[in-house]
């Protein structure tokens, strides 16, 4: 084991460890390469957008692709493009804040379930996994519709979908550190359970929570786009993907370009985050992978 | 001198890694002759397993390499299409495992599994099939076998699925059956019954068997022939009874050394250190004589009194109790500074019950538990922890009793910082020498407990338990998951901290040669209860309670001479201490043999 | 089996209740007025309080809580505020589609995807495994409004292969070409998730000491596979399928708007849309039912399939 000898430092140790996790399946490089490429788009949103995403051009409304409106203009004579980099700002801003929400609470959730077992964990795991088995789209939709579709609530109505999930990937690998003699050893040596939940459990399992983090934000950010599309997205004129679409869906038998661009962008962001996480799952647990 | 069944000549297997190829079997030959049994003995990564896999030809091909020649009565099984290949295995070459309770399909019945090992082989239909595996069935000795025939394997134990196993690899008649440590998961009685078996099975099939184990006194007692192993090389090969007596390779002699032979320590009264053989050089130390560490007229350290645990089990749809778990059931010793007391027992006997309950890891239902003069058992949670300093214990798995993601100078220094007895800076200084003091370096502090061997994670865990300065070591099953002759420096290094610190332990294993050793008194558990207790001497040489002698009976011992024992054979499950909600144990009493030596009365 | 089966019976009850009670809460307890999200931040107050009294939200919380739950129970699931009808009439009415619609998705992508995981699984690492793990791992990125919308661009309005329009059962070829898009828009998913999960399980399956028995016993790899490793398998994949149809039912309220097809999601939207507060409620419940209900045959099927549970 030279390779571990020269990595002694803690800071190292982690660097290392995490180049080894993305270099389990080459694919997440690619995952990340593009997540971050669409985050500093997003960033850069109102310095690099050709256009004001909310000026309206009357005269070329509904206009195919162009090199003045590049992916053409919808029926407010909007452009297309400058409102796609806008609306990526608000699907990252609510999917990554909306399900760092739910890691938070959920994995605290899932580890007092697991740590403690009994009649509580029985009771909480059978409310999530209910609430898991709903619909995050109907769950969600109920929630903003009782409401109203503020930034704040639907945050709050995606954080609380992705919730059960988080709590459920956390109990389970706290069940079986739980079992592993060396927490038995903490007990005998007089730890105390906040030590061994925080100090010992979840630094073991934070692994898969983190890979969860990533497949989550490609669901919240899926979720947040379908909600759009129902209507209980932003209200316009903001751009959000999800409303862009849905006004677009009205011209879809003759422009439909209008549906078909957020249609891509949301698919991307989304694939390259599955990618990222789907990859670095991989690392965690190398039968997936199909290696002995 | 008939052609040899099976032929191994110059076999290497290698696996890659990456794009590096490693040999994990480097260039073996011998020969296994009709109806002879061939043991094949050593420690991990021998590659004995490895050689089993690559006859059989089990060896994943994307990752694996096989070289080198495998006759079969003359026929080279390494080039073999895989369909020819299929037809070898179960019907020429039969395999059984080492763990009985994950080798048998959940969700087909034993009868099944055995009747479609027929079909591969024959052709015949499922009703001839399925009537001749209820007569293997029988031949196994499964009781009740055509009541049993459509039950699924979660309903039999592990003596009785590796039967079932036996049964399957059988049903073909097959010429060599190839046994990798099938009895090392089960326990000692049910371990006899299994070798007498396939001693019986061997006679009436006219098989060669083919044996795998790092137990030399199953070698002892099985095999004719015996070859060594040593990291993928064959040191060391022939007949059982020289190879004992006179051993050629340091490897060999070293592995015979740290082996624990039951009755060696007759007329010794103090624990017996094993002795060191170099692997290269193959000479031996002499063991120093461990010193006394028991004052007799002391006042016991512990003074365990009627202790009684017991698990509820609730079933049902409103979850009522219907039936306990007697896991201990009145147990009373006592254990003076500087002793050690060993529990022994099979699974199920309550020995690590009754560790968990006096550290209160499990909470006893009622019995006290004085250490220091005063009573654990009743004490309030608060004061437990200041009390948890005192008793430490040791756990069996060693890759499991270390926290993966903390240095392992973290992990020692860590009940110090936690209970206040140093500060970082001289917490630093104490991890290290606690590192020297159980045989390791103390440039290691910053290393992870993956790059540690199992033996080197067993002295990681001592040395964060002397790190509290404890007076009382529980050690369950300490060494029992380690190597031989790792085993045995272990043991040794207990020994030396015994004598330094005036510690005592309390021993609990299943394997009585280890405890002969290890121990001054020993305790020997069944059902929940003690049903002997003495000093080691008495009660290894002259036992008296017949669940006793049967336990010694049992144990392979490393004596050649013993091969041609036979046991005959029972086919008793050990019974479970469960019993309905309204049994009232029956009060025991126990005789006194000679000073210190009780037996219960039966 | 019976004690598992009236235990998950008990459970499946009481967690409905808490469910229940949990969304109740939160509709509640958090800010926001219904009344006023309903009529807009532009009607007078007069009008705001009249809608509070109607729909009982001037009561005090426990009393609400109670009729909410006595309404549950009894199958009063509330009156639409815009049809007057009983929210189960309307429900009842557009059952049968989302059933449908359901259900051939759920044979689609268990067609494709079991198979195809099964492949992937025994030939893992080769050039096959990687290009169906990231065709499935694409296949389920895509939102299924996206999906349905480039199938609808794409077969029925560039192709005409299939009507734009769903919904015409008038015959038997009408009726299949207008189920076919939505149900392979739901499918494909479905398959995209059948196969990732029916791959990982059969990964973990084959890597089991049993199978290692079964080739040791001479067994030739198409038993191995298909009896040994895939019975096995089989028990969780039904289970985590099982988690996947809560997102079957959400894809299918997209799928529903995408193709103007009827069913529930039409339903729920259309109650959004004209702020029809009661059916909004009323559906809660339904779903929650529906999902409660799912569960409890997932484990039923699973109970029946895994022998360890079935002869306890």
């Amino acid at each position: 084991m030279t390779a571990a000898a020269t990595t002694r430092t803690p800071g190292a140790r982690v660097l290392s460890a995490t180049i080894r996790a993305f270099n389990a399946n080459k694919t997440s490089w690619i995952g990340l390469g593009v997540f971050l490429l669409v985050v500093v788009l997003a960033v850069l949103a109102p310095w690099i957008s050709p256009h004001d995403p909310l000026e309206q051009d009357i005269f070329n409304k509904l206009a195919s692709p162009s090199s003045r409106y590049w992916l053409g203009t919808d029926y407010f004579g909007r452009d297309i493009l400058s409102r796609l980099l806008h609306g990526a700002r608000y699907s990252l801003i609510i999917g990554i804040v909306a399900t760092f929400m739910a890691m938070i609470i959920g994995s605290i959730i899932g580890i007092l379930a697991g740590y403690y077992g009994g009649r509580f964990d029985l009771f909480t795991m059978q409310v999530m996994d209910i609430l898991l088995a709903f619909p995050s789209l109907i769950l969600g939709l109920i929630i903003v519709a009782m409401l109203g579709p503020s930034l704040t609530n639907i945050i709050i109505a995606i954080a609380l979908t992705s919730i059960p999930s988080f709590a459920r990937i956390a109990r389970a690998p706290t069940i079986a550190v739980k079992e592993r003699e060396f927490i038995e050893a903490g007990r005998s040596l007089g730890y105390s359970d906040a030590r061994l939940m925080s100090v010992h459990i979840l630094p073991n399992i934070s692994a898969e929570i983190l890979v969860m983090f990533s497949l989550w934000t490609a669901s919240s950010i899926r979720t947040e786009a379908s909600l759009a599309f129902i209507g209980l997205g932003l209200k316009p004129p903001i751009p959000t993907w999800g409303g862009m679409i849905r006004d677009g869906f009205e011209n879809i038998l003759d422009s439909y370009w209008l549906a078909l661009m957020p249609g891509v962008a949301i698919l991307i962001i989304v694939f390259a985050l599955n990618l990222l996480g789907d990859g670095l799952r991989d690392a965690i647990d190398p039968k997936l992978k199909g290696e002995q | 001198m008939s052609a040899p069944i099976l032929s191994i000549r110059n076999l290497t297997t290698s696996f890659r890694s990456g794009k590096v190829w490693t040999p994990v079997v480097k260039d073996l030959s011998f020969d296994i002759a009709p109806r002879e049994t061939v043991a094949i003995v050593g420690e991990s990564g021998s590659g004995k397993s490895v050689t089993a896999l690559s006859i059989m030809r089990l060896v994943p091909e994307v990752n694996g390499r096989i070289e080198g020649r495998i006759l079969l009565q003359g026929r080279d099984l390494v080039p073999l299409p895989e369909s020819d290949m299929r037809a070898v295995r179960g019907g020429e070459i039969s395999m059984i495992f080492q763990e009985p309770m994950t080798s048998l399909n959940p969700v087909l019945t034993i009868g099944f599994q055995i009747a479609e090992t027929l079909r591969f082989h024959r052709l015949i239909g499922q009703a001839q099939a399925e009537a001749e595996a209820l007569r293997i069935l029988d031949t196994v000795r499964i009781p009740a076998a055509k009541a049993r025939f459509n039950e699924y394997p979660h309903r039999f134990s592990g003596g009785m699925r590796q039967r079932v196993m036996i049964a399957m690899a059988l049903a073909c008649r097959p010429k060599l059956l190839i046994a990798d440590a099938p009895t090392t998961a089960l326990d000692v009685t049910i371990q006899a019954q299994i070798l007498e078996l396939i001693k019986e099975l061997q006679d009436a099939f006219g098989m060669a068997v083919m044996f795998i184990t790092h137990d030399m006194g199953v070698v002892a007692e099985v095999a004719d022939r015996t070859i060594v192993m040593y990291q993928g090389d064959g040191v060391e090969a022939g007949e059982t009874g020289t190879l004992f007596l006179a051993p050629r390779h340091p490897y060999t002699k070293a592995l015979l050394a740290a082996v624990p032979k039951l009755g060696s320590m007759a007329g010794q009264d103090r624990p017996g250190r094993f002795p060191v053989v170099d692997v290269l050089t193959g000479e031996s130390d002499v063991p120093q004589t461990t010193p006394e560490t028991v004052d007799p007229n002391a006042q016991p350290l512990l003074d365990v009194r009627d202790l009684v645990t017991r698990f509820d089990l609730r079933s049902g749809i409103l979850g009522r109790v219907s039936g306990r778990v007697h896991a201990v059931e009145g147990v009373s010793f006592s254990l003076r500074a500087g002793e050690t007391l060993a529990l022994v027992g099979e699974s199920g006997c309550g020995k690590s019950t009754t560790g968990r309950s006096i550290l209160r890891l499990v909470e006893p239902r009622s019995g006290t538990v004085m250490f220091e003069g005063r009573d654990v058992a009743s004490l309030p949670k608060t004061e437990l922890r200041a009390m948890r300093q005192r008793m430490q214990m040791i756990f069996q798995d060693p890759y499991a009793s270390l926290n993966p993601r903390k240095t392992v100078g973290g992990s020692i220094a860590e009940p110090m910082l936690v209970h206040g007895l140093a500060d970082r800076t001289t917490a630093r200084a104490r991890v290290a020498d606690l590192l020297v003091k159980v045989g390791l370096s103390p440039d290691m502090v910053d290393r992870l407990p993956h790059e540690f061997s199992g033996g080197q994670r067993q002295r990681l865990c001592i040395a964060r338990a002397l790190g509290l300065a404890p007076r009382l070591i529980v050690a369950d099953e300490a060494v029992s998951a380690l190597d031989v002759s790792i085993k045995a420096q272990v043991i040794n290094l207990m020994l030396d901290l015994q004598a330094e610190f005036g510690l005592a332990y309390l021993f609990i294993s299943h394997d009585m040669a280890v405890v002969e050793r290890v121990s001054h008194r020993v305790a020997v558990m069944h059902l929940g209860e003690i049903v002997e207790i003495g000093p080691r001497a008495a009660v290894f040489d002259d036992p008296q309670h017949p669940y006793t002698r049967k336990l010694m009976a049992a144990v392979p011992s490393p004596d050649p001479a013993r091969r041609t024992l036979r046991r005959g054979l029972s086919n008793d499950e050990i019974p479970s201490p469960f019993q309905k909600p309204d049994y009232v144990p029956p009060k025991r009493l126990y005789r006194e043999v000679s000073p210190g030596h009780l037996v219960q009365e039966s | 089996m019976k004690t598992f089966l009236v235990r998950r019976l008990g459970f499946a009850l009481v967690t409905m209740f808490a469910v229940l009670t949990i969304i109740f809460m939160i509709v509640r307890v958090l800010p926001g007025d219904p009344a006023m999200v309903i009529l807009g931040d532009q009607a007078d107050a007069a009008a705001i309080a009249a809608l509070r009294t109607r729909l009982g939200l001037d009561q005090p919380l426990l009393v609400q809580y109670l009729e909410f739950l006595g309404g549950a129970v009894r199958g009063d699931w509330g009156v639409s505020l815009v049809t007057g009808r009983p929210v189960v009439q309307d429900v009842l009415d557009v059952l049968p589609w989302t059933i449908e619609l359901t259900v051939s998705a759920l044979l689609i992508g268990a067609i494709i995807g079991i198979p195809l995981g099964v492949w992937a699984a025994i030939n893992r690492n080769r050039a096959i495994d990687y290009a169906t793990r990231m065709v499935s791992l694409l296949g389920l990125s895509f939102p299924a409004f996206v999906s349905g919308i480039m199938l609808l661009i794409g077969l029925a309005i560039q192709l005409r292969w299939f009507p734009v329009i769903s919904g015409n059962r008038s015959n038997l070829s009408s009726w299949a070409l207008s189920l076919a898009l939505p149900a392979i828009n739901l499918g494909l998913i479905m398959a995209a998730y059948i196969t990732r999960v029916t791959r990982s399980a059969m990964l973990e399956v084959l890597s089991e000491d049993y199978v290692r028995t079964a080739r040791a016993k001479g067994a030739p790899w198409k038993i191995v596979v298909w009896r040994h490793a895939l019975r096995n398998a089989l028990i969780p994949i039904i289970t985590i399928v099982g988690l996947y149809l809560g997102v079957l039912i959400g894809n299918s309220v997209l799928t529903e708007i995408v193709f103007n097809r009827p069913g529930l999601g039409k339903l729920i939207v259309g109650a959004l849309n004209q702020r029809d507060y009661t059916m909004l409620q009323g559906m809660m419940v339904i779903y929650t039912m529906l999902v409660v209900g799912i569960n409890l045959a997932t484990d039923l099927v699973y109970g029946a399939a895994d022998p360890r549970v079935k002869m306890s």
